[in-house]
């Protein structure tokens, strides 16, 4: 939806598309744009700056995933070696087994916190009371307003072995366990983090769309005799369906973008077998064992994933809804 | 279900709310059941959501012996301020907690003036180039070069230990942009007409009649970034290698760190840094729980705005 009225590149050179007024091409037209417009250039010209170095320079110094790296030296990297890296992390097995936790950390986030938000939203939709649904409102937002570490400060202060998680699991006659260390928990305690920290956000788009719902549309079918489960069904669903296509397609593409940071507090070795994830593992192999072109390697095509996953979700969507990003 | 035709339905703003009242004539059992477990539900997912906090309250002011027993839940037991006591005392928590205040500050207004300045060039539909502007701030939504190429650029700049590496490489958030942007499209065309014709430059314009006029989404947009860089950490943690440079947030991150490779040694040494960190935890969360309720709704409505029309 923020994307939408993105207006494609203009190529240099060519007349702007919102400038019709101004016909002449080529030279002259900036020039005359420049001396004109002058001052409204000059705000641009930090942000620009912003922009190529910070992010298109990085973007450009991914190069080293195909160059070999030599610290102190150019950040560009010094001689071509071509996919030398890229058959490397192709052999490495441990790369495919952080690419497996990857898809499967961000397919488990996906299917479970994805659909969340919209039930949360269509429940507090049916509420009348307004004071109540304002209080849920504002308790549920709350979360997102928490730094990582606090939200993994909390997950270890609850799952630790005199937390609450293990003071229920005495209580219902079970052992306590030490979630943290323990591979096979770590999937459940990453997306229940997620959950509680971004379902209640999440519905702030849902409610939205919800309250542009036609009026008429609920009067009509109640004189057909639909009731409140049918008209949910038959009106409410298709009325937020396209913000639903929108966020899944941003959902989709952040697929394997699995949040590092999060990860990155969380586990420890003894949950790397499921936990380690591509970002986490790019990190380990660059900063910590100091293979910088390799990591890059990994890291781009990581991006690359992301990239082709948004590309394709937002194809898929308009070919079946109709409604895409762009 | 007949009742409700004769209802007369108003257009309000909360049209949820008025089709809850077009109803209240008369209701189906099978819906008020639902009312009272759709009720119960969200109570359970309001209460759900605040028990990390009530818990870190009450462990913050509990001793550590009912700690330990796994006795505290919303409730401090055996209340003491000792820890408390503990971390404030701590010079290396205040000094952290300073560099917090210090980067959130200087981080917010460089974002601000960048963010601002650049959101009203793009506004303009006169500004030859527009488009081109506009496309390459959305690429680097989709596509970004990656942990290791941005590390080097940091370093290769000399920014390693000093507050620019935190601050200079998310000066600008393309979300924000785009709400500030669409925000100063839907600025009156007439008002900067007027304003132009008097003799006002496109300094004199931006300064005076539009930032003035803008107060509002301004004050959304300090929000957004002041709480993006105040719970931020990781930047600090890969470029600061001096423990009196570190954000609270690093300060924290360290606290856990070393309490979970203690777990699995032995539980004395886990109830002190559980304790430690609940008071920690506590101090950083406390400014953003206290505003929250007030600035709830700016945050809200800036999130419609960048989605509604970006």
């Amino acid at each position: 939806m923020s994307l939408r009225t993105a207006a494609p590149p203009v190529p240099l050179g060519q007349p702007d598309v919102a400038t019709p007024a101004r016909p002449q091409p080529g030279r002259e037209g900036w020039a005359r744009a420049l001396r004109k417009d002058w001052r409204l250039y000059s705000l641009a010209v930090l942000p620009l700056l912003f922009f190529l170095i910070f992010k298109y320079v990085p973007m450009a110094g991914a190069v080293i995933a195909f160059r070999r790296f030599q610290p102190g030296g150019s950040i560009f990297g010094e001689e071509w070696v071509g996919l030398y890296y890229v058959e490397r992390f192709i052999q490495d097995p441990k790369f495919w087994d952080t690419f497996a936790n990857t898809a499967i950390i961000g397919a488990l986030t996906l299917v479970v916190v994805f659909p969340l938000p919209v039930v949360l939203a269509l429940m507090l939709n049916e509420v009348r009371v307004r004071w109540f649904k304002k209080a849920v409102q504002t308790v549920s937002y709350l979360p997102h307003f928490m730094s990582v570490v606090i939200v993994a400060g909390f997950v270890f202060e609850l799952t630790s072995l005199d937390g609450t998680v293990n003071k229920i699991v005495e209580a219902l006659g079970g052992d306590p366990v030490s979630f943290m260390q323990r591979a096979e928990w770590f999937r459940t305690i990453y997306v229940s983090s997620e959950v509680w920290q971004t379902v209640g956000w999440g519905t702030i788009l849902y409610l939205a769309a919800l309250t542009t719902i036609d009026e008429q549309l609920y009067e009509a079918s109640r004189i057909d005799g639909a009731n409140r489960w049918k008209q949910t069904w038959h009106i409410t669903l298709p009325g937020i369906r396209p913000t639903m296509m929108v966020l899944l397609i941003l959902n989709i593409g952040q697929f394997m973008a699995v949040g590092f940071e999060k990860v990155f507090l969380l586990y420890n070795p003894l949950t790397y077998p499921t936990a380690d994830v591509l970002s986490t593992y790019v990190y380990r192999v660059g900063l910590t064992s100091g293979q910088l072109s390799y990591a890059t390697a990994i890291g781009l095509f990581e991006a690359l994933i992301g990239l082709v996953l948004v590309f394709a979700a937002n194809a898929i969507s308009r070919r079946i809804t109709g409604s895409s990003l762009w | 279900m007949v009742n409700e035709v004769l209802d007369p339905v108003s257009a309000g703003p909360d049209l949820a709310a008025v089709r809850g009242s077009t109803t209240r004539v008369k209701e189906t059992t099978g819906y008020r059941v639902f009312t009272v477990l759709n009720t119960v539900a969200l109570t359970l997912v309001g209460l759900l959501t605040l028990y990390p906090f009530l818990n870190l309250v009450a462990k913050a002011f509990s001793s550590q012996g009912y700690i330990a027993a796994g006795e505290v839940n919303i409730f401090p037991r055996g209340f003491n301020v000792t820890t408390f006591q503990g971390v404030v005392s701590d010079p290396m928590f205040w000094i952290n907690y300073k560099n917090t205040v210090v980067y959130t500050v200087v981080a917010t207004a460089i974002a601000m003036v960048l963010t601002t300045s650049f959101a009203y060039a793009l506004s303009k539909p006169q500004l030859k180039g527009r488009g081109l502007l506009v496309g390459m701030a959305l690429v680097t939504m989709l596509y970004a070069g990656g942990l290791i190429p941005n590390y080097l650029l940091v370093n290769a700049l000399g920014f390693k230990n000093t507050i620019w590496a935190i601050v200079l490489p998310n000066a600008i958030n393309v979300f924000n942009l785009l709400v500030m942007k669409s925000f100063f499209d839907n600025f009156p065309q007439e008002l900067e007409e007027a304003a132009s014709i008097d003799g006002l430059t496109t300094y004199g314009v931006f300064f005076r009649v539009v930032l003035p006029l803008s107060k509002a989404v301004i004050a959304t947009m300090i929000l957004f970034y002041a709480v993006q860089f105040w719970n931020s950490w990781f930047q600090a943690y890969l470029y600061f290698d001096q423990r009196d440079l570190y954000p609270v947030t690093v300060y924290l991150r360290n606290l856990l760190a070393a309490a979970t490779s203690t777990e699995s040694l032995g539980s004395d040494a886990v109830q002190i840094a559980s304790n430690v960190q609940s008071v920690a935890m506590l101090l950083t969360v406390l400014p953003i729980v206290c505003l929250y309720p007030f600035i709830q709704k700016y945050f809200v409505s800036g999130v419609m705005l960048g989605s509604v029309k970006g």
